[in-house]
């Protein structure tokens, strides 16, 4: 079965796919994690805002995003963002954007429209009860939001935020289009120089399925434990 | 855009992977989500397992684990017949994403099994009949109409997801917006394009589907909600 494999391909690149390909992979993650976050609770609370103009713009850019495919949006944003700049600009040839920029603003701008959709949920879950406290109070409505209404619902929907960055860690994949070394970059790299395809996906589905499954796992621990009794 | 190039695009379009991958994951999906609530300790652990392992992998990786890595494990001869294929990227792209969607189908559907009060299976015992016959005719037909809104957006999602076979080499809609560009540096027009027709799908499915959900929905019933599984 394995006959034709040779596993020390492996054995000879395990340095670079992981400090080069992976670090890459898990910066990525984290900082669009980060970002995507506070860009999709803005998102959320303008979606859910009074201002009828506001709650439609967040609610068509959300929408929008939610209906193209991630690999469509990475493109457009690695082929014309250099476009757009020179055009805003006015300049005459395109403007070069990094790689790495490229992708983090991509997955920042697309993830929020899912994060927004998780905290719109989050913050819709929190009873009535609790703003009109805050507002009894005399609170404003960012210090009722910043204290009252956001914690309880950003707590309640840890493990959902946690499972969606999970899936995040995943698409990361996708910009090894771009020739990005991220970790299937890498991956790709080293298994079309070597000719060694097969040896290599496997490990790399292998090692995928291992942190996201450990991941998953951890995640639904913290569920039970965060959850809240009602 | 040019008429070849928009002709070209268009049988792009029809090339449907995720159509053909859609029908295969409802088959499974239903079947793997079906048994992981039935009392057998051992095909729940099965179905758990194979859920797993779908959705833990990233698309991406797994196209290449069935285009590079599933053949070398065929006996030879399959094995290099399936490699001759004159269209085996489409194949592997819809076998690849039939099982992933499959996966995330089957959560719906253990879901919408899970919703229906257990009253009714028990009804159906009571009933006298056999416990096929008690998913057959009672449990599955409610738990199909209570998860359509998920199974929609798990439809927009299998469609959205066949862009990614553009990375073994379909020519589906992003991919051939992608080679136009290459053909004929439209580069705007032709990622406008490809974009337009991915939310104008969008766009009629949801129609489709509300409608489908509105003639469809359990009478006594509030909506209830799928499983709720991040995901694109």
């Amino acid at each position: 079965m394995f006959g034709n494999f040779d596993f020390d391909v492996i054995a000879r690149t395990w340095k670079y796919l992981f400090f080069t390909g992976m670090t890459f992979t898990v910066e990525l993650t984290l900082m669009a994690m980060v970002g995507g976050i506070i860009f999709g609770t803005i998102l959320a609370l303008g979606r859910l805002s009074h201002f009828k103009w506001l709650s439609m713009i967040c609610a068509t850019y959300v929408n929008g995003i939610r209906s193209v495919p991630l690999v469509l949006v990475i493109f457009w944003f690695y082929f014309l963002v250099p476009y757009i700049g020179a055009w805003v600009i006015g300049s005459p040839t395109p403007i070069p954007v990094g790689a790495f920029t490229s992708s983090l603003v991509t997955f920042i701008l697309f993830e929020a429209a899912y994060y927004c959709e998780i905290m719109r949920a989050g913050i819709q879950s929190i009873s009535r009860g609790q703003v009109m406290a805050g507002q009894a109070l005399g609170m404003t409505y960012f210090q009722n939001m910043g204290h009252i209404v956001l914690p309880q619902a950003f707590r309640n929907m840890i493990p959902i935020l946690l499972t969606q960055t999970i899936v995040l860690f995943q698409d990361v994949s996708l910009v090894s289009i771009l020739s990005i070394t991220d970790f299937v970059g890498a991956a790709r790299k080293i298994a079309e120089r070597d000719g060694r395809q097969a040896e290599m996906y496997l490990f790399v589905g292998i090692v995928y399925f291992v942190i996201c499954l450990s991941l998953s796992m951890l995640v639904k621990q913290l569920q039970r434990r965060v959850a809240i009794v009602r | 855009m040019t008429r070849e190039a928009r002709r070209q695009f268009l049988r792009g379009a029809v090339q449907a992977v995720g159509l053909l991958a859609w029908i295969m994951a409802l088959i499974l999906g239903s079947i793997v989500g079906t048994v992981r609530t039935t009392p057998s300790k051992w095909a729940v652990r099965i179905g758990n397992g194979y859920v797993e392992l779908f959705r833990n992998i990233p698309l991406l990786v797994q196209m290449y684990v069935w285009y590079f890595v599933i053949p070398e494990f065929l006996p030879g001869p399959i094995g290099s017949y399936i490699k001759s294929m004159p269209n085996e990227p489409f194949v592997t792209a819809v076998i690849c994403l039939g099982f992933f969607t499959s996966a995330r189908v089957a959560e719906q559907v253990r879901a919408g099994i899970n919703s229906l009060p257990r009253g009714q299976s028990m009804a159906g015992t009571a009933m006298g009949l056999t416990p096929t016959q008690t998913y057959m005719k009672v449990i599955l037909p409610q738990a199909f109409r209570i998860i359509i809104p998920p199974m929609t957006s798990e439809f927009l999602n299998v469609i959205k997801n066949s862009s990614v076979a553009l990375y073994i080499g379909v020519m589906e809609l992003t991919a051939q917006a992608r080679s136009m560009q290459e053909f004929s540096f439209q580069v705007f027009e032709a990622f406008s394009a490809a974009t337009l027709l991915y939310v104008a799908i969008n766009v009629i499915v949801l129609n489709l589907m509300r409608f489908i959900e509105n003639r469809t929905r359990v009478p006594g019933l509030i909506a209830v909600g799928g499983a709720k599984i991040a995901g694109h």
